[in-house]
């Protein structure tokens, strides 16, 4: 069998077509047709969908949605997302940002899909013909599911309570060692009311550092008081060994990395 | 940046004229308008393309391998195995005398690193061969296996390549390059400090921008044209010579346009497989390897392990210096053999010790083989004697830089491998070398001299 | 093997070509079409030797269905010069001594010429940035970094 490409125009038809046994979806082709070049023969078909649906960004009543062929340059330039602009160039090089999508980005295996970790982090829902799930529920069973992504929706976080870290090898920019995102609102004194912290490379898919966000409530972003949070950012990590970094070492840097995104 | 002519002035005959003068280079028209002819521009119609099933064991015995699915998929053109190599086990130093040969082109009842090549497919695409590749059986019995060189040279220890019987390349002088000056023993009794200290390194991939590959058209008349990337054209055409039992006039080669090598392209693996199979076919054949073949396939530097042990006075003279070096071939020799000959020719470093000791083993491993990169045999023990001479400084309290200029080698000294020293300048560059960086250094050695010794 | 129509704009000249479906912009325009000077250096999207710039956006082509490109406009380095003149990137890569082994070149040069499109009189962290996702094994990149820098420069000498 050979690789073949058909066509949809609507997303109906597509995920009927997504049913049959050896089929992906493709977006950008950032991770299909890396493993189809790489010798993946698992894969015979590849479908896509043109509906101009899904590559339209709205932004209305502090909601954004994102068309699921949004691509990360198309989200980086876009000025009414600039919270999410570091998060959307910390993905690939130029070329790369042209062509990945925010769909493609919630199915990337660690270590890569750091804009899904940003997106974890803000609670955005995530819409297939079936309806919307959240994000964390979608990213646990996302290997199983079968349905075309849509888009994803969220609210826009403010700018100041909103923070964004990757952290790579090469400079300026490389694969993730890991990748943190957090969603901090705070009273004017700065203490700590909510806490949303999702992390990248800790698992083999975006996760949330749920003790670590129990213990910054009530506690203000001071070296002191974020200690307790530090110690239990590596609660539950199953971090990834690759040739970036070793299982131990993203453990190690994690609460260092999280001390300095929340210093910052 | 400033040249400076009256270095050696009065030794030298040249004018240094082009030195530090820009000059256009030759091949950047080429690259900068895309018309570099790299191997893999050439195309031919009905090209065929060649996947490699490989050992997913790092040692394993092959029971049986069954290639029927595989030549029966659609686009399979042929399969080949061991036994259709005229001349399957081999080792590229043969050409200079350094064997045995322990190496096969496709693995023979044997494997002995994981990714080692077991069986070439051919198919009209890319896809075909992959596919075709992945409906290859191999039946294996997989064996122990040993990853570090200490282990290796224990007694018991599993033996990784039977061709040489022992874990260990046998030289004509031993189980290990050997040199011998004065006497380290006395030199160490004589000491007032005794400094040994163990260095390691891992495999360094060279990861060029270009992976390895060639692409093979049939002549007509037996003969074969093969552009390859190549870093060692006729070690290659000679190999092939060897490998395919075929005379070198049959061989065309065309290469010298390398997309980064650094080293890693010296090795003879694809040309002689890819030219068998277009012979075998009688068509264009095309052998590339896939960015995770480059990296996890093609040799890497080898992991070293260096134990140096000096004797040192407190007025900074090295008075015996004691190297044992390993350098970790991986499951064939392929340049091992040659890198560690290599360091026992560069130890004790540029410095002048009366007495020295030396002992370096190439050690079979099954670890992938390693083989040349930049300076191989050479990069990693001047890592290592520079780290020691910088702890050898602070263990007497001296200026790193003053404790290596006492210990330089200057022209008209005797090193250990009986060569007296000529045309050092190590004393010269040191001199410009704390000038740019503003390092202190007391005055007597700023005025010293490597070809006015004591001056 | 379904084969489908292909058409899109190379360089200025209307290319027609049927293709295997799944073939790869690479392979199309490498093995079909005869420009070479997209290099295929890890077909994963990691070396950028593959750059080249559709719809005026740069894109990797070893990632890219040739199929998904019918109607674009495709430029690569091979069609930068002009009457034999060489384009001014190409120029300061010469000059500056830009090129070693040049497997990189003709992206580094798709990725560079897009920067300056956009961005005449970039800064050098724009430059860096433009250059992240192209690998060069041999350089270092300064030369390279100052030879886009150079490029600009002469780009806006002469626009003045």
């Amino acid at each position: 069998m050979s690789l073949a490409l058909q066509t949809f125009s609507t997303v109906k038809d597509a995920n009927a077509a997504l049913q049959v046994s050896g089929t992906l979806y493709l977006g950008g082709g950032t991770l299909v047709i890396r493993a189809a070049n790489e010798g993946d023969v698992s894969v015979s078909n590849l479908i896509r969908v043109t509906e101009p649906s899904l590559s339209a960004i709205s932004v209305s009543n502090g909601k954004a949605r994102l068309g699921a062929s949004v691509t990360m340059a198309a989200i980086a330039r876009q000025p009414e997302l600039a919270p999410l602009a570091p998060a959307a160039r910390a993905v690939g090089g130029p070329a790369i940002r042209n062509m990945a999508t925010v769909g493609g980005n919630l199915f990337a295996p660690a270590p890569y899909g750091d804009f899904a970790v940003a997106l974890l982090a803000l609670d955005a829902s995530v819409a297939t013909e079936d309806g919307e799930t959240p994000m964390e529920a979608f990213l646990a069973g996302r290997d199983a599911g079968r349905a075309i992504v849509t888009a994803v929706e969220f609210s826009l976080p403010r700018a100041e309570s909103f923070r964004f870290l990757k952290v790579s090898r090469v400079k300026p920019k490389g694969i993730s060692v890991l990748s943190i995102a957090a969603l901090l609102q705070r009273t004017a004194d700065g203490t700590v009311t909510s806490a949303r912290i999702a992390l990248g490379c800790m698992a083999d898919r975006p996760m949330r550092a749920k003790a670590a966000e129990k213990a910054l409530l009530g506690h203000k972003l001071t070296a002191e008081e974020i200690a307790p949070a530090l110690s239990a950012a590596s609660d539950g990590i199953a971090p990834i060994t690759d040739p970036i970094a070793s299982a131990w070492y993203r453990g190690q840097v994690l609460p260092v990395h999280l001390g300095r995104l929340l210093l910052s | 940046m400033e040249l400076r002519k009256d270095y050696f002035a009065d030794v030298r005959k040249d004018g240094l004229n082009e030195i530090g003068q820009p000059r256009p280079r030759l091949d950047s028209p080429g690259h900068v308008t895309g018309q570099t002819a790299y191997f893999a521009d050439r195309n031919f119609p009905g090209l065929l393309h060649l996947k490699m099933v490989r050992s997913p064991h790092h040692h394993a015995r092959i029971r049986s391998i069954d290639t029927s699915e595989a030549e029966k998929h659609p686009g399979v053109v042929r399969v080949l195995t061991a036994k259709d190599v005229p001349h399957n086990v081999y080792t590229i130093l043969i050409l200079i005398q350094i064997g045995p040969e322990d190496e096969t082109v496709l693995a023979d009842g044997k494997v002995r690193w994981k990714g080692e090549a077991v069986v070439a497919v051919l198919a009209e695409t890319e896809r075909a061969a992959q596919e075709a590749a992945a409906r290859v059986k191999v039946d294996y019995e997989v064996l122990p296996a040993v990853f570090d060189m200490d282990e290796a040279l224990k007694p018991g220890a599993p033996i990784v390549n039977e061709y040489h019987g022992r874990n260990y390349y046998l030289y004509d002088s031993g189980e290990c390059r050997k040199v011998r000056f004065g006497d380290v023993e006395t030199g160490f009794g004589e000491a007032d400090h005794i400094l040994e200290q163990s260095y390691q390194s891992s495999p360094i991939e060279h990861a060029p921008t270009e992976t390895t590959g060639c692409v093979v058209a049939p002549e007509g008349n037996d003969r074969f044209t093969c552009y390859t990337n190549t870093q060692a054209m006729f070690f290659t055409l000679d190999n092939t010579s060897i490998i395919l039992q075929m005379p070198g006039s049959k061989l065309h080669f065309v290469g010298g346009t390398v997309g980064g090598g650094f080293g890693g392209k010296v090795d003879v693996i694809v040309e002689p497989i890819a030219i068998l199979a277009a012979k075998l076919t009688g068509r264009p054949v095309s052998f590339i390897y896939s960015r995770e073949e480059e990296m996890q396939i093609s040799s890497p530097r080898a992991a070293e392990k260096v134990v140096i042990k000096d004797g040192v006075m407190k007025d900074g003279r090295i008075v015996a210096r004691k190297v044992t070096g390993y350098t970790d071939a991986g499951a064939y020799s392929r340049h091992s053999p040659y890198g560690a000959q290599k360091g026992a020719a560069h130890y004790p470093g540029p410095y002048t010790i009366p007495n020295v000791w030396i002992d370096t083993y190439c050690v079979y491993t099954n670890r992938t083989p390693s083989s040349a990169m930049r300076g191989f045999g050479v990069t990693i023990g001047d890592f290592a004697l520079e780290v020691q001479m910088d702890k050898l400084a602070r263990l007497i309290g001296m200026d790193p830089l003053e404790f290596r200029f006492i210990n330089a080698y200057r022209d008209g000294d005797m090193k250990a491998h009986r060569q007296p020293t000529e045309g050092a300048a190590l004393i010269e560059c040191m001199q410009e070398a704390a000038r740019a960086a503003n390092w202190p250094v007391a005055e007597k050695y700023m005025t010293m001299s490597s070809y006015r010794k004591g001056a | 093997m379904a084969k489908v129509p292909v058409q899109f704009t190379l360089n200025g000249s209307e290319k027609a070509e049927f293709i295997e479906s799944g073939t790869t912009l690479l392979h199309a325009l490498r093995d079909k079409i005869g420009d070479t000077s997209p290099k295929g250096g890890c077909h994963q999207g990691t070396c950028g030797a593959c750059s080249v710039i559709i719809d005026g956006e740069l894109k990797l082509c070893c990632l890219t269905l040739a199929e998904t490109c019918n109607g674009a406009d495709i430029r690569t380095t091979a069609g930068l010069a002009q009457g034999g003149v060489l384009h001014p990137l190409q120029r300061a890569f010469l000059d500056a001594f830009a090129t070693q082994c040049g497997f990189c070149t003709p992206g580094m040069i798709m990725a560079a010429k897009v920067l300056l499109d956009r961005t005449p009189n970039p800064s050098r962290e724009d430059v860096v940035e433009a250059l992240s996702g192209n690998i060069c094994r041999c350089t270092g990149y300064e030369p390279i970094i100052q030879a886009v820098l150079l490029a600009a420069r002469a780009n806006s000498q002469n626009a003045a």
